[in-house]
């Protein structure tokens, strides 16, 4: 079918307009991921590199501090990610009802801390929960608590206030993306629901959950990313540490590139470990909404 | 008693530990910034007298005036140009269908989840063989192109009445004429839920900085936070009013924007 002109100039500009995004797109990701993929294969410190072949890869199984970061990450995640999406979800649930006071109020509150930088907070939280600091004199006085916890320098407990930072810096921000949602969701069929004598927690659960599944979806791969690039907060507030243990992938991939003796094509390897397990997420996350889906 | 009001006093006493929760290190913030390092960390929790020494120990070890108007300048223009070019994008990607277009889309989708540490020594190796090492132009350049805010703007136009569009086209304006004064004042919340994400983005930025500023007299906010905490033995005062000073601009563009931010949230995920 012959094209009209005015399709064809359509065309034309379509394209102009996606252009300048797409041209910095190939410049300043496609390219860079394809020499990444090339460097995975090199082997050498600095700026000598030659072809290794699968040298990196091997390296990769017997790589302790990798295997230690692969499992802090995945701590990370498995802790971290639900108690955020709930936490989220449940604000939403609860600011979205209109008979409610202060919901202005309260919204911009929980909203708050995402306005402050990674690194900004990342101070705050490694001062509150320094040894003598305030959570430990706070819980002392309210006797939860008969000597200091080891906060930032025992391993697990490092762990707990990673967890608790990330949560604190990013729930209000998933909330606000639920509450969005929620304002497009028809009220009648919750008032149905209401009058049909279906009780508050089976509403959340078969209607306000379902609906907003393609969000909540959006949220999680958001945050498996944010979880699998974590890297501020345990640079400032642990270093990785104590021991390593909230060493994250993406902390050892720039101590592999900048602190250590340079590797590039290792820690290009390693960084192809992360887009691996970004896409098995992924798969995965998008496997479960579409199963999810089916029976109703 | 009755159980409606239980429940509502339920739903308060959680929203309100929550507000509580989030709101309290940036009063210990406020406060530290007045007190003294020791105070700080034995927990007091009032005003001091000490700000003025925190200030003046803090504009001794760093030039503020330049440090700000560094982080000032890539956060304000990174924004203009994201803003620029990916609502450009957005606009295209929803008005002008074509199947090339929606593969495009789908293999954006899937870079989308390529996470900054796999970019990261490619991408310093390239900006060190052009010699951009240390410049902002090196910071500014590789975030201007985000497939978050393309994506945005995209999901956000759907929400744009076509008949609009062609009651322009039939008036003879040309697409550019449409999309500068006819998209664009009517996107206005759109762009502005956009502004806060971006420029705090930019603002906030860290890894990637750190990465290709070097040199003290180029350095942002947020790396200089990093050096006061990192410090053999950190003068909480002088740390604490530097993040106060840190936040001041994001939370400023926050309230200022805060109606239509809502808004533009709200129109993204139609």
């Amino acid at each position: 079918m012959a094209q009209t002109r005015l399709d064809r100039n359509e065309q034309i500009n379509g394209w102009a307009f996606v252009m300048p995004a797409l041209v910095l797109l190939g410049i300043f990701m496609i390219y860079p991921i394809l020499w990444s993929l090339w460097m995975s294969f090199q082997v050498g410190r600095g700026n000598s590199f030659s072809f290794g072949g699968f040298a990196n890869i091997q390296r990769l199984a017997n790589d302790a501090l990798l295997v230690q970061a692969l499992l802090n990450t995945g701590f990370f995640f498995v802790v971290q990610v639900p108690i955020m999406i709930i936490l989220a979800l449940l604000f939403a649930v609860a600011l979205n009802d209109a008979t409610l006071r202060f919901r202005g109020l309260f919204r911009t509150l929980i909203f708050l801390p995402c306005v402050t930088s990674l690194i900004a907070y990342s101070s705050l939280f490694k001062s509150m929960f320094s040894g003598d600091g305030i959570v430990n004199q706070t819980l002392m006085s309210l006797h939860l608590i008969s000597a200091p916890l080891p906060w930032l320098t025992d391993p697990f407990w490092a762990k707990i206030v990673i967890v608790l930072a990330i949560t604190w810096r990013w729930t209000g921000y998933n909330m606000i993306f639920y509450l969005a949602a929620l304002q497009n969701v028809d009220k009648s069929i919750y008032e149905a629901a209401r009058i049909d004598g279906i009780p508050a927690w089976a509403r959340f659960w078969h209607i306000t959950v379902p609906m907003l599944k393609p969000v909540i979806l959006f949220t999680t791969i958001l945050s498996t990313i944010g979880t699998l690039q974590l890297f501020d907060e345990v640079n400032n507030i642990t270093q990785g540490g104590p021991g390593n243990g909230t060493m994250t992938l993406s902390l050892y991939i720039y101590n592999l590139t900048f602190r250590m003796m340079p590797s590039f094509g290792y820690s290009a390897t390693v960084s192809w470990v992360i887009v691996a397990i970004v896409a098995v997420l992924s798969v995965i996350q998008f496997a479960f909404a579409r199963d999810r889906r089916r029976p109703s | 008693m009755n159980l409606y009001l239980l429940r509502r006093a339920g739903v308060y006493l959680f929203l309100s530990v929550a507000a509580f929760v989030s709101v309290f290190p940036f009063i210990w913030m406020a406060l530290g910034a007045t007190n003294r390092s020791a105070d700080i960390v034995t927990g007091k929790l009032s005003v001091g007298s000490n700000l003025l020494v925190n200030f003046q120990s803090l504009m001794a070890q760093v030039d503020l005036v330049r440090v700000f108007g560094n982080s000032f300048f890539i956060a304000i223009v990174s924004t203009i140009l994201t803003l620029a070019v990916s609502s450009l994008a957005g606009y295209g990607f929803e008005i002008f269908r074509s199947r090339v277009r929606e593969r495009i889309f789908q293999l954006l989708l899937l870079l989308l989840s390529i996470p900054f540490a796999a970019l990261m020594v490619p991408l310093f190796v390239m900006i060190s063989r052009v010699q951009l090492t240390n410049t902002f132009t090196a910071v500014i350049l590789p975030s201007i192109a985000s497939i978050f805010i393309v994506f945005y703007f995209r999901q956000a136009t759907k929400a744009f009445p076509a008949d609009l569009r062609d009651a322009a086209r039939v008036d003879g304006l040309k697409e550019w004429q449409i999309f500068l004064f006819v998209y664009l004042p009517t996107m206005r919340s759109t762009y502005a839920a956009a502004t806060i994400i971006v420029f705090m983005g930019a603002w906030n930025n860290y890894l990637w900085p750190l990465i290709v500023l070097q040199t003290p007299e180029n350095k942002t906010i947020t790396l200089v936070i990093s050096t006061l905490t990192a410090a053999y033995t950190p003068d909480y005062g002088v740390i604490l009013l530097t993040t106060v000073l840190a936040t001041l601009p994001t939370l400023v563009i926050f309230f200022v924007l805060q109606r239509q931010f809502v808004q533009g949230m709200l129109g993204a995920v139609k």
